[in-house]
């Protein structure tokens, strides 16, 4: 494998593990604040759909953008208001919503556009544009370093970006911050925030719209990568995102480090078929089942134990 | 102390997330620009206006009633088993080795092989997420969920690589030998004179199916196991200082159910396709949880909730041929139904249980 191949794959790890990385992170906010959401695939996907099909009407990827958040911030409200406000079942309520948008966004592509499930192809101006770095270009000529700036750091879409931000961002919401504080209290032990004169209700809910509006942008980057909409076109990433969260055992900079490893993961399954060692051959579906099976490995607690935030799952009740 | 009477509780709750459901999806379809009567009308006569239509409303309530058990049970110990999925998958692998490796004589014998294969795969894929769940304390939902996509992986490993026979385009096992093919539902009928379509794919397994459903009820109710997976799903403190054994109670609810999911099999992979097939589950491993939430995971409900969801897809089917509305519609109701069912019964249950109260009262 010579440099440039590297470089290659590197480069499709980061566009590969960035919807995966912005959906893990909106996970980690709902999950540090007590709610478990493994409805992240649904809302990508709903987001996905709606910033396609805006995209196409309008021609903008600015609306499609907005509309795919507003999609997911509908899922999550319904989310919040099954789980915050009903008490109800987080895990049951999180697989309606797979289920929701599965359907629904079948349902309405084939009304809207008569495609078979599918939108028109985004074009032009309503897919994000590639940014080019300042001096990508002139410092090209430069050994490694260039190659690297130039291939590897520079040329990416603006959620790209935006979602390499999102890791520090969070890191300091949620630890430097009295929002962060309380969030992390909410999932811990509610009956003490509550104490302390703060709404256990607001904190959760506003941690479950931030999460919608993560998976917003993850949505709508997919999207926009693919240029469209197609079926089921999250393809188990939601839950791809999950196994992140897990492995990253609910902390930022961790994610960031798991959605790389499984983004590198799906780059490797995608350009070779079957890794061949020498002794064995490893074939395509041990690579695309690893994520999986590191997940399971991580959760069994014999490689450092995962514990999940301590009333995760569990709806608050003020008074006995 | 019951707010509620119990038949108001096991039935207006239910049916009355159902209709809120059904009243959501007609506005569904008519903000799409269709009739929801006339989808309705569609549904019904596609779905059981023919015996034909009951054939497969049938072939698909099979398959529901198994996977509801299996969620069901896991239920009852309050372990929500979302792998379904996975264990059916796997479950398909063990029939089809049986079906293709043993030289069966009749097609009785290999259906009880394909059972008891099928059982025991779909259960082995239950076991290492129920181990870890009772000994490490790993969640059981996400290593079911990741069991499920593992399994997946499995299986479209050894169909392209292993199973698939040499010439073969399709990742598909080779068809079953001639004798391992299960009676249609229609010559099960026809022993008792009832004439039935003979071109649909609903086969004895169905029969297997309710048998599985009072097996289920004499387990649950009737049996010591029963009595301790359920004392375990109320209060796990209470049970385990009543002396029993969470990890063998956890093993053991988690082992049924997946085996309950691995038979759903014998419906698919023997009785209709006669080869394991990629996708033979079809997403019945997660109706198996709308089916359960609705049939309040008892038996009979479970039972009564797989035709209707039987009816669900037949109609959604017939509806996909003659109208403009996807069979899509089906999932949104799917997820109305376990939204409403599962995550939202307060919105149902707490004013049903006021209305009650105001009617003791002003009974009194």
């Amino acid at each position: 494998m010579d440099f440039a191949t590297i470089i290659q794959m590197l480069d499709s790890t980061v566009r590969l593990a960035t919807p995966l990385l912005l959906a893990c992170l909106a996970g980690l906010f709902s999950e540090r604040a007590g709610i478990f959401d493994i409805g992240l695939e649904g809302k990508m996907l709903a987001a996905a759909f709606a910033s396609a099909a805006i995209g196409v009407m309008t021609g903008s990827v600015w609306f499609g953008l907005l509309a795919g958040i507003a999609a997911s911030l509908m899922l999550s409200l319904i989310h919040g208001l099954a789980s915050i406000t009903f008490r109800g079942n987080q895990l049951i309520s999180g697989v309606a919503i797979n289920f929701l948008a599965s359907g629904l966004t079948v349902l309405l592509a084939q009304n809207w556009f008569g495609l078979g499930g599918r939108t028109p192809p985004l074009e032009g101006p309503s897919r994000f544009a590639e940014i080019t770095l300042p001096f990508a270009d002139g410092l090209r000529d430069v050994p490694v370093l260039g190659s690297i700036y130039g291939d590897l750091i520079s040329g990416h879409t603006l959620l790209v970006y935006v979602g390499m931000a999102m890791v520090p961002l969070t890191a300091w919401v949620l630890y430097a911050t009295r929002f962060g504080l309380r969030l992390r209290a909410v999932g811990e032990n509610p009956a003490a925030v509550d104490t302390a004169g703060v709404s256990v209700v607001a904190i959760r809910f506003a941690a479950v719209l931030i999460c919608g509006v993560l998976c917003g942008l993850a949505g709508a980057y997919l999207a926009s990568l693919a240029a469209g909409f197609g079926r089921e076109m999250t393809a188990g990433r939601g839950y791809i995102a999950l196994a992140a969260l897990i492995f990253a055992k609910w902390r930022p900079w961790y994610a960031l480090v798991a959605c790389l490893l499984f983004g590198f993961l799906d780059a490797v399954a995608i350009r070779y078929q079957n890794i061949d060692l020498g002794i064995l051959v490893l074939p395509v579906q041990f690579t695309q089942a690893l994520p999986y099976i590191l997940t399971v490995v991580i959760l069994a607690g014999f490689v450092g134990k995962a514990i999940p935030p301590r009333a995760g799952g569990e709806p608050y009740v003020k008074e006995r | 102390m019951n707010k509620m009477p119990v038949w108001a509780d096991v039935l207006l709750v239910p049916l009355i997330s159902l209709l809120i459901s059904f009243v959501i999806s007609g506005l569904v379809i008519l903000s799409i620009g269709e009739s929801p009567i006339e989808a309705m009308n569609y549904m019904v006569t596609g779905a059981l206006g023919s015996t034909y239509g009951w054939g497969y409303t049938l072939y698909y309530a099979t398959n529901f009633m198994f996977t509801g058990l299996a969620v069901s049970v896991a239920f009852h110990a309050s372990l929500f088993n979302i792998g379904c999925e996975g264990q059916a998958t796997l479950g398909g692998l063990g029939v089809a080795l049986v079906c293709l490796f043993v030289p069966w004589p009749h097609w009785s014998l290999a259906l009880l092989g394909a059972v008891v294969a099928g059982a025991a795969f779909g259960a082995a894929w239950a076991a290492l997420p129920a181990w870890l769940q009772a000994k490490r304390g790993s969640h059981i939902v996400i290593t079911t969920i990741m069991f499920n996509f593992i399994a997946a992986a499995l299986l479209n490993y050894l169909l392209v690589n292993v199973l698939r026979p040499e010439g073969n385009m399709d990742p598909a096992t080779a068809r079953f030998p001639e004798a391992t093919n299960l009676p249609g539902l229609h010559q099960v009928f026809g022993l008792i004179g009832i004439p039935f379509s003979a071109s649909t794919p609903a086969n004895i397994s169905f029969l297997i199916a309710l048998a599985c459903c009072g097996l289920v009820w004499v387990l649950l109710w009737h049996t010591r196991l029963g009595y301790q997976v359920r004392a375990f799903g109320k209060s796990e403190k209470a049970a385990v200082y009543a002396g029993i054994n969470p990890v063998k109670i956890t093993l053991c609810a988690m082992l049924i159910s997946g085996a309950l999911a691995g038979m759903m099999a014998v419906n698919t992979v023997q009785g209709e396709a006669n080869r394991l097939l990629l996708n033979s589950v079809e997403g019945a491993g997660f109706i198996g949880i709308a089916v359960a939430l609705m049939g309040r995971s008892h038996p009979v409900g479970v039972a009564l909730a797989a035709i209707l969801f039987g009816f669900l897809y037949q109609g959604g089917a017939e509806l996909a041929l003659w109208t403009k509305i996807p069979r899509e519609l089906i999932t949104v109701i799917q997820a109305l139904v376990i939204l409403f069912t599962g995550a939202m019964t307060d919105l149902v249950r707490k004013p049903l249980e006021y209305l009650f109260l105001m009617a003791r009262r002003g009974g009194k």
